[in-house]
């Protein structure tokens, strides 16, 4: 039961839940820069709950990789993404997201679909933090649904940002991390990623003058 | 002997409602630095309805007449089955917060009709403003009331406090969501900023004032008293469900003053926060409004998740 | 263990100084005699291996046994080769003004960071380091895709950056599930991740977890193999990078991905097979029957509508991946062995075809089917080029794609015999696909401003060669490198 669990196993699943509120949160957002803030606030969530977790399972490891996320999650990958926005002038442009309420629908369905899938794994693990794989798978289906419903480069980028949290996510709950040569070669390629995204972008608004990925339309089987 | 207790209960509920109300406006002038009107200026200003003539417009029906007291009825029978000072009351078997949704719909429902009564454009106005908004803040609440059931095992507001008083002190994700998830719709049901502004005196910003421009005389001061009751219905409810501490288990005097007491200093701190919340934010626009009951629903829907997938072990 | 070393620390090296001197006229040569060394270099590891077997490197990180050994060797190879015919076609591209010197440098330095990635993805016994690896493959060659800085270009890039990237993103979470079921089995942390310590416990993990595992594996590395439905990245991705780059990624990368997918079957079958009550254990190869089945079908129906030369080889990239995938799903000896044939040739002859079309393109100026014509008058070396390297690819005999063919089609004849009528079918499909759009790129009536270019032809002629011969009879290391890569893969040897 619930209330039998030490105090800070219950803030382990608060902090979970919290993590899935940002996930949603990131879905409904119109602005880019309050996405990023959104995104910031997920990685720090992110952080404490690996903090706890290894406070829990004395898993010494995990501090480093709670550090290493808080030291690119929340700090290094959001100021490159806000440099850029601010280099790109895009935070003056207001992002329509179409049908919201549908999004957050599927959202929620997604969750639990989450759920079904990992529901054997649920059953297998014997931690305290089995319950919150479901909640990882969630918020890296939720990165996805943000990749597919959104037409602007920077947002797509965030929700593949999410994306990789939620995978970390699922790294830190199901089995207490992963080793730390594959926790660092993980981030160095994210990092990597990130820098590759910023390159990016200045090439996509140089070649189509903005940066709604719906005008690459260009390459498709129809035109062939 | 748990009659009388229950009875009690009932018109402590009525008597204690307009002072809620003017707890909340006190704190408001505070912070806005204002001079804030007497403590029982309420209670006068009721009397001074009740005494005065009723006007009603020619093409009002039998129906205007009737509402104000069809809307002070069913919410006093709200008022008369959520538990204030004590769980296990005899009035608890009726207790259910679904029975609690239907008395609160009932008395908006005889609201909403006689606000479209005498055909004025703003009193129509009002009344499909104030329905829509329901229609949307229903799904939040009940799927806030559904993790609420699920987590204490019965929709009885007794038997959920109680479930949740043995509990003991625990950190639910579930409730903590569905606590955020009644808050945005019970800001939205009492009609407070940001969803409306209760003291507006423009017409077209108004939703639950334009319902009921045509009253005068008791029937206001009925209607003012049945808002002024859901109000402290509502803040009752959040503070007894989700920080249950202090309501009486057993009916010794001993437990119904620590009741009394904790109570007071609940509502207290609640009309604090209603008071700050109503300074700090600005009144949305009503296309904006859905989307806060969308949040609220979410939330809810969060609650309700976390509930099955973090806390069933 | 130097030998290793060397092969990846070489292309590391390379990429890092090649980023600092890359734009320089002579980067070209210096790309081709890294990759010549790294290729002496991995020679000298298959030798080691051909006298002592399997062996660990570096307490256990890194693994190299009969089934990476010749991938490693086959990858250095394809890099040189494909290195050499780089420098004058990049020098070529560059003087017709679709580069910069300093597009060349990132141009270079990518081309050996990527081969790095891939040696690391092969060598490396750590399910982790490869996921790091394929990971880092797809970053270095995002920003290549791009290099021509056309819309198209960065159409292209841009969604091979984010197909790949959420693909491969699900092949972590497949690999953290592995990690879980691990840990229950393996009590040292470190060593939970070791393809050999988990190939040796592989009957003791849970089949539930590990059968999840394979679906996110197959689909998340799958991205990257180039399997309907998440192959859409592919055909843009090869047709608007330079040519060089295509021939690399056809040729290398969709190999590597395959491997990393049969590497975890081999640890579900076993985690499967040792619990048959959970779930069928021929669930894993039903699902890369089924995936290989589709890419193969659907490949062989896009072939017909291309107008892009590299685009319609990019296909035919797929479909051999998925008659690969099919292959591998099918199991037993035969089929398994006539898997690893084809990786091995469908490798040299694709990128072979890939650096013919490279020439093909130089002298029509442009890569439209419609107006690259009469190449055989105009450059008989080309011409004949493409249409050796055309038939080969579409399975004519002797050669080596006919062989393996012929012995998955016996083997499917021999356990699934209807499925034999659509493997068919599709072969006679897409052989009608590549030929009906060759022919005339081959014969027409070639146009009056056409003129010869400078071809090293012999990278070409050197790489069909080895097809002819592998056909012909495959020496005897290879052929007992197969066989235990069978046995490792399918339970039974073949030989």
């Amino acid at each position: 039961m619930l209330n039998q669990l030490p105090l800070y196993e219950q803030a382990i699943l608060t902090l979970a839940a919290l993590i899935l509120f940002t996930s949603f949160a990131l879905l409904a957002q119109q602005r880019v820069l309050s996405m990023i803030h959104v995104f910031v606030w997920q990685g720090l969530l992110l952080a404490i709950t690996t903090a706890l977790v290894a406070y829990d399972s004395s898993a010494t490891h995990l501090y480093y990789s709670a550090g290493l996320t808080l030291g690119l999650k929340v700090i290094l990958i959001p100021w490159l993404l806000h440099r850029l926005v601010h280099r790109l002038n895009i935070h003056r442009q207001p992002h329509v997201v179409k049908h919201p309420s549908m999004v957050l629908m599927i959202a929620a369905a997604l969750v639990i679909f989450a759920y079904y899938v990992t529901l054997p794994i649920h059953q297998l693990s014997v931690s305290i933090t089995r319950n919150t794989i479901a909640i990882s798978m969630s918020v890296v289906l939720l990165g996805m649904l943000m990749l597919i419903t959104r037409n602007k480069a920077v947002s797509q980028v965030i929700g593949f940002m999410s994306l990789e949290n939620g995978l970390f996510f699922a790294a830190v709950a199901a089995t207490h991390g992963m080793p730390m040569v594959v926790e660092l070669g993980v981030a160095f390629d994210v990092l990597v990623a990130m820098v590759i995204f910023g390159v990016f972008f200045f090439h996509i608004r140089d070649s189509i003058d903005s940066l709604d990925v719906d005008r690459l339309n260009r390459l498709a089987e129809h035109d062939q | 002997m748990n009659g009388l207790l229950a009875m009690i209960q009932a018109i402590a509920f009525i008597v204690l409602a307009p002072l809620f109300a003017s707890w909340i406006r006190r704190v408001k002038c505070v912070l806005q630095n204002r001079r804030a009107p007497a403590l029982l200026q309420p209670y006068r200003d009721l009397a001074k309805l009740f005494s005065k003539q009723t006007l009603l417009s020619y093409n009002a029906s039998p129906l205007f007449r009737v509402a104000p007291y069809l809307i002070a009825g069913a919410t006093l029978l709200a008022a008369a089955v959520v538990p204030l000072l004590a769980v296990k009351l005899p009035t608890a078997a009726i207790a259910d917060v679904i029975v609690l949704a239907g008395f609160f719909s009932l008395a908006r429902f005889f609201l909403a009709l006689a606000g479209m009564d005498v055909g004025t454009a703003f009193g129509g106005m009002g009344s499909s403003r104030e329905m829509t908004l329901s229609a949307l803040a229903e799904p939040a609440m009940l799927m806030a009331v559904f993790t609420l059931a699920m987590v204490a095992g019965s929709t009885n507001l007794s038997t959920v406090i109680d479930q949740i008083l043995r509990d003991g002190l625990a950190l639910r994700p579930s409730l903590l969501f569905a606590l955020l998830s009644l808050t945005l719709v019970a800001v939205a049901e009492t009609g407070r900023i940001p969803v409306d502004n209760p003291a507006t005196h423009l017409e077209l910003t108004m939703i639950h004032e334009a319902m009921i421009l045509e009253y005068s005389g008791r029937h206001l001061a009925l209607i003012e008293w049945a808002s002024q009751l859901k109000l402290m219905i509502y803040g009752v409810l959040i503070a007894n469900i989700f920080f249950p501490w202090g309501i009486a288990t057993e009916f010794t005097p001993g437990a119904l003053l620590i009741a009394v007491l904790a109570i007071t200093a609940k509502l207290g701190v609640l009309g604090i926060a209603l008071a700050t919340g109503e300074t700090v934010l600005a009144k949305m626009r009503l296309f904006r409004v859905p989307s806060f009951l969308t949040l609220a629903l979410i939330l809810a829907l969060i609650g309700l998740l976390s509930h099955i997938i973090l806390e069933v072990a | 263990m130097s030998a290793l070393l060397l092969t990846l620390a070489i292309p590391l090296l390379a990429s890092i100084l090649l980023a600092v001197l890359g734009h320089r006229p002579w980067a070209g040569h210096l790309n081709i005699w890294a990759s010549v060394l790294a290729l002496a270099a991995s020679l000298w590891l298959a030798f080691i291996i051909l006298q002592q077997g399997t062996l660990g490197f570096f307490s256990g990180q890194f693994h190299v046994d009969s089934f990476n050994v010749y991938l490693i060797v086959l990858t250095a190879f394809i890099g040189a080769t494909t290195a050499l015919f780089s420098r004058p076609y990049m020098a070529k591209e560059e003087l017709r003004g679709r580069l910069s010197s300093k597009r060349l440098r990132l141009y270079h330095s990518s081309y050996q960071g990527f081969l790095f990635t891939l040696q690391l993805a092969l060598s490396t016994n750590n399910l982790g380091v490869l996921w790091v690896a394929m990971e880092g493959a797809t970053l270095a060659t995002v920003l290549l895709v791009s290099l021509y800085r056309t819309p198209e270009a960065i159409e292209a890039a841009w969604k091979y950056f984010i197909i790949c990237g959420v693909g491969i993103a699900l092949a972590l979470f497949g690999t953290v599930l592995i990690y879980f079921a691990a840990a229950q089995v393996i009590p040292d942390p470190e060593r939970a991740l070791l393809w050999s310590t988990l190939s040796q416990h592989r009957a003791e993990l849970e089949p539930v977890v590990m059968a999840i595992a394979f679906a996110f594996l197959l689909v998340g590395y799958g991205t990257k193999v180039g399997l309907v439905p998440m192959h859409t990245w592919l055909p843009d991705a090869h047709s608007e990078g330079p040519t060089p780059m295509s021939a690399v990624l056809s040729g290398l990368l969709l190999n590597v991905a395959l491997y990393a997918v049969i590497r975890v079957k081999i640890l579900t079958d076993g985690a499967l097979g040792s619990h048959p009550g959970a779930y069928d254990p021929r669930l894993p190869g039903h699902l890369m029957m089924g995936f290989g089945m589709l890419s193969f079908v659907v490949a062989g129906l896009f072939l017909h509508r291309q107008r892009d030369i590299k685009r319609l080889f990019s296909y035919s990239s797929i479909e051999h991946m998925g008659l690969m995938t099919f292959a591998f799903g099918l199991g037993g000896p035969l089929a398994t062995f006539a898997g690893l044939l084809h990786m091995t040739v469908h490798s040299l002859t694709k990128s072979a075809i890939f650096i013919t079309v490279g020439h093909a393109c130089h002298i029509a100026g442009t890569q439209s089917l419609e107006r690259i014509r009469g190449l055989i008058r105009t450059q008989p070396s080309v011409g004949w080029g493409l249409l050796l390297g055309t038939a080969v690819i579409a399975g004519f005999p002797p050669f080596g794609v006919f062989v393996s063919e012929f012995l998955l089609l016996s083997a499917t004849m021999a356990s699934q015999p209807w499925l034999t009528v659509p493997l068919m079918i599709g072969l006679g499909v897409a052989f009608a696909g590549l030929f009906r759009h060759i022919q005339p790129v081959v014969y027409g009536d070639h146009p009056e401003h056409q003129a010869a270019v400078t071809a090293n032809m012999w990278p070409v002629a050197i790489q069909l060669a080895l097809v002819l011969w592998l056909g012909l009879t495959i020496p005897v290391f290879l052929a007992q490198w197969f066989d235990q890569a069978t046995l490792l893969i399918s339970g039974e040897g073949l030989l």
